[in-house]
């Protein structure tokens, strides 16, 4: 039976965890995500999963491990954050090379230096070209939902996922949960699946071989074909995933963006703040809305471009830098996807809240006012920094 | 004892076809790895030249399943592959028994693999590591290791007019892993055949983690003629270069004490990278001095573990 309960985002994730019931799962801790692999331990020593748990000396022994495991035929999964990801950085090419159904519960978390422990998404989107799903969480009812819903994608996909949530402000908060009942998951799931088994001795193979110019380009072409070829098969997989679970999830969420003139595109839990936003101004009469990124990659461009090409002004809200003085990840993503149309708005990136910096309901008020008056006056930058001290 | 007619009668799971070099002493130590290991046997190696010369796409040397994944994690990949593999036989959906032999060169497994080397052996995975050691980075082109001996010249460690090779002794990573409390460590040679397959075969038995340190001469590395790979690793043992022993459960046996033991010098000066130490004595003085102390050392554990 489906129960209501109240978790943080890390609780929703291990119960996710539990309910998979990966073969193997190896961790190291790291804040804010250390909770999910510790509570996940306990399933583990109180007999809740059948799961061997590798309490690796690193992450980069972490997943390392999972790609051992994944090969052999077992479903893997791990949790990390941060400098944790980017320990890992390295092995997860390798894992998107070879295609292992991997999932990383990962909470979104600033990177050094300076050192700092709350939330940005500067981790997660240094790993964005690894060739990994990345699904974006705004509250914890998704990370459990999505935590269930990458399981699936990877296997049926082969693609390894990244679940992420924002550090402690979803990690660590508590909110409704809908949990599905175990037998629901499992049935969902079915069995494991990868796409070669290393261990199988009666058809003995070689895997992670030295391919070099005459055979790497072919390899790599055929990796991106498919990840292109997966966007359709994901949002079969996600509608599959509603029918079945009673969801209404998209792959980037459009709201009162039919007769928007002005919008803002984000990730993550700032998405529940600005819809907050964009309803009151929508009481107050003004054409706003919102997209929010729920699969950051693949990034579903045309979907994206669709939706906002229509706009006066879009507002493109970046929780990280790509210092390369052209502003945040998602707005260069956003305006290649809007390049493709004939019209698109004029668009502008509000880098905001890195280092866990707050982002309130008064400042993306004043993101709305802002692309207002740039877009029929841009004598400033198109990259502007929000939330930073006067 | 398995007769070398028994060994050839199987087969080679690790194929003719490989790229090594001619002499490569890496090549023979994985047949003869393979070979006492058997079919039922999966490998993952670290990146490197055992791994880049017999996994060119679209062809392989192995027979046996093999999994690269990188350079300093083939010992944490092994666990995960032997963790999946006890999930799997748990759950029914194995049923052979499989040995997991992980390897890697000098470099990864005494310098960039280390940690991971270490966490997997703490952790107590039934794995056996082997080490082919052959003192430098010779995929890279001959670059000083941790494990390069004192006074070899090596590329990043060049016999200048000033600095004259190697300034360091060597790490000692076989008695690292015996500080693991893991249940067999062990050192081979290529010229000791039989010794080296009884001891993957102990290896393997042993109910935890295992590892064999075996010295893996390199003609382009160390600079001699291929056809010397065999007699230089009889050298390398009747000079006390390197010492053929195991620790068996914290007990050490010193499997060879060579009964005519032979000059440092008849080791030393087959090879290019130590001719610079000919007007050099004390650089060799104190190689030798070093090598005869962890020989006695040897000799005093094994007594003292006897007892």
């Amino acid at each position: 039976m489906r129960k209501i309960v109240a978790k943080t985002g890390n609780e929703a994730m291990a119960e996710a965890m539990r309910q998979i019931n990966p073969d193997v799962v190896a961790a190291y801790p790291i804040t804010p995500a250390t909770e999910i692999v510790q509570i996940f331990s306990n399933f583990v020593n109180n007999g809740q999963v059948d799961t061997i748990f590798v309490p690796t000396e690193s992450e980069h022994s972490a997943i390392s491990a999972c790609v051992g495991a994944s090969a052999s035929g077992a479903r893997v999964m791990t949790g990390t954050s941060s400098q944790g990801l980017a320990l890992m950085h390295e092995i997860l090419f390798v894992a998107g090379g070879l295609r292992l159904p991997i999932v990383i519960c990962e909470v979104n978390r600033a990177l050094s230096s300076p050192i700092n422990i709350h939330c940005d998404h500067s981790d997660t989107m240094a790993s964005r070209d690894a060739g990994w799903i990345q699904i974006f969480s705004e509250n914890p009812q998704e990370a459990y939902d999505q935590t269930i819903l990458a399981m699936k994608l990877s296997e049926d996909l082969f693609l390894p996922s990244m679940v992420t949530t924002d550090g402690f402000i979803i990690s660590h908060a508590m909110q409704k949960l809908e949990m599905y009942d175990d037998k629901e998951v499992k049935d969902y799931l079915g069995e494991p699946k990868t796409p070669f088994n290393f261990l199988n001795l009666d058809d003995p193979i070689t895997v992670g071989p030295l391919a070099l110019q005459d055979y790497y380009m072919e390899i790599k072409v055929q990796q991106s074909k498919f990840i292109n070829e997966s966007k359709k098969k994901i949002i079969n997989i996600l509608q599959d995933f509603n029918k079945r679970m009673g969801r209404n999830y998209k792959v980037v969420e459009d709201y009162f963006m039919e007769d928007a003139e002005y919008a803002i595109v984000c990730l993550g839990s700032t998405a529940g703040t600005a819809r907050y936003v964009v309803e009151n101004l929508r009481k107050k009469g003004e054409k706003v809305g919102l997209l929010k990124i729920r699969f950051y990659r693949p990034f579903f461009d045309e979907q994206i471009m669709d939706i906002l090409k229509n706009l006066k002004g879009c507002a493109v809200l970046d929780r990280s830098d790509m210092f390369a003085s052209t502003g945040g990840h998602l707005f260069n993503d956003v305006k290649s996807a809007l390049y493709a149309s004939q019209k698109h708005p004029i668009i502008r990136d509000y880098i905001y809240g890195l280092g866990g910096r707050d982002i309130d309901i008064e400042d993306i008020e004043e993101v709305f006012k802002d692309i207002k008056e740039f877009s029929t006056n841009k004598n400033e930058e198109f990259v502007k920094y929000i939330t930073v001290r006067e | 004892m398995a007769s070398i007619k028994e060994l050839a009668s199987k087969g080679n799971l690790f194929a003719p076809g490989h790229r090594a070099c001619a002499g490569c002493g890496g090549t023979i130590i994985l047949r003869l790895v393979a070979a006492a290991a058997g079919e039922n046997t999966v490998f993952i190696g670290a990146t490197g030249c055992m791994e880049v010369a017999s996994t060119i796409y679209p062809y392989s040397a192995w027979k046996v399943p093999f999994l690269h994944n990188a350079f300093e994690n083939s010992a944490a990949t092994a666990s995960g592959v032997e963790s999946a593999y006890r999930a799997l036989k748990k759950k029914g959906k194995i049923t052979k028994d499989i040995n997991i032999i992980a390897f890697g060169g000098d470099g990864g497994t005494y310098d960039i693999g280390l940690q991971s080397l270490s966490g997997a052996m703490e952790r107590g995975h039934k794995l056996l590591y082997i080490c082919y050691d052959n003192g430098a980075y010779m995929n890279t082109g001959i670059q000083r290791s941790s494990a390069t001996p004192f006074g070899a010249n090596t590329t990043t460690s060049p016999a200048g007019s000033v600095i004259k090779g190697k300034t360091q002794q060597r790490k000692d990573l076989s008695e690292i892993m015996v500080a693991h409390n893991i249940p067999y460590v062990a050192q081979a040679s290529l010229f000791y055949w039989n010794d080296l397959v009884e001891k993957v075969k102990k290896a393997l038995k042993v109910d935890g983690p295992s590892f064999i340190n075996i010295l893996s001469p390199c003609p382009l590395g160390w600079g001699y003629d291929p056809s010397e790979t065999i007699e230089l690793s009889e050298l390398a043992v009747a000079t006390h270069f390197w010492n053929v022993y195991e620790c068996e459960n914290g007990k050490y046996k010193v499997n060879i004490k060579p009964k005519k033991e032979k000059p440092l010098e008849d080791f030393l000066f087959k090879q290019q990278r130590f001719k610079h130490l000919k007007n050099n004595p004390e650089i060799l003085e104190q190689l030798r001095a070093f090598l005869k102390e962890k020989y006695e050392n040897l000799l005093k554990k094994e007594e003292i573990s006897a007892r």
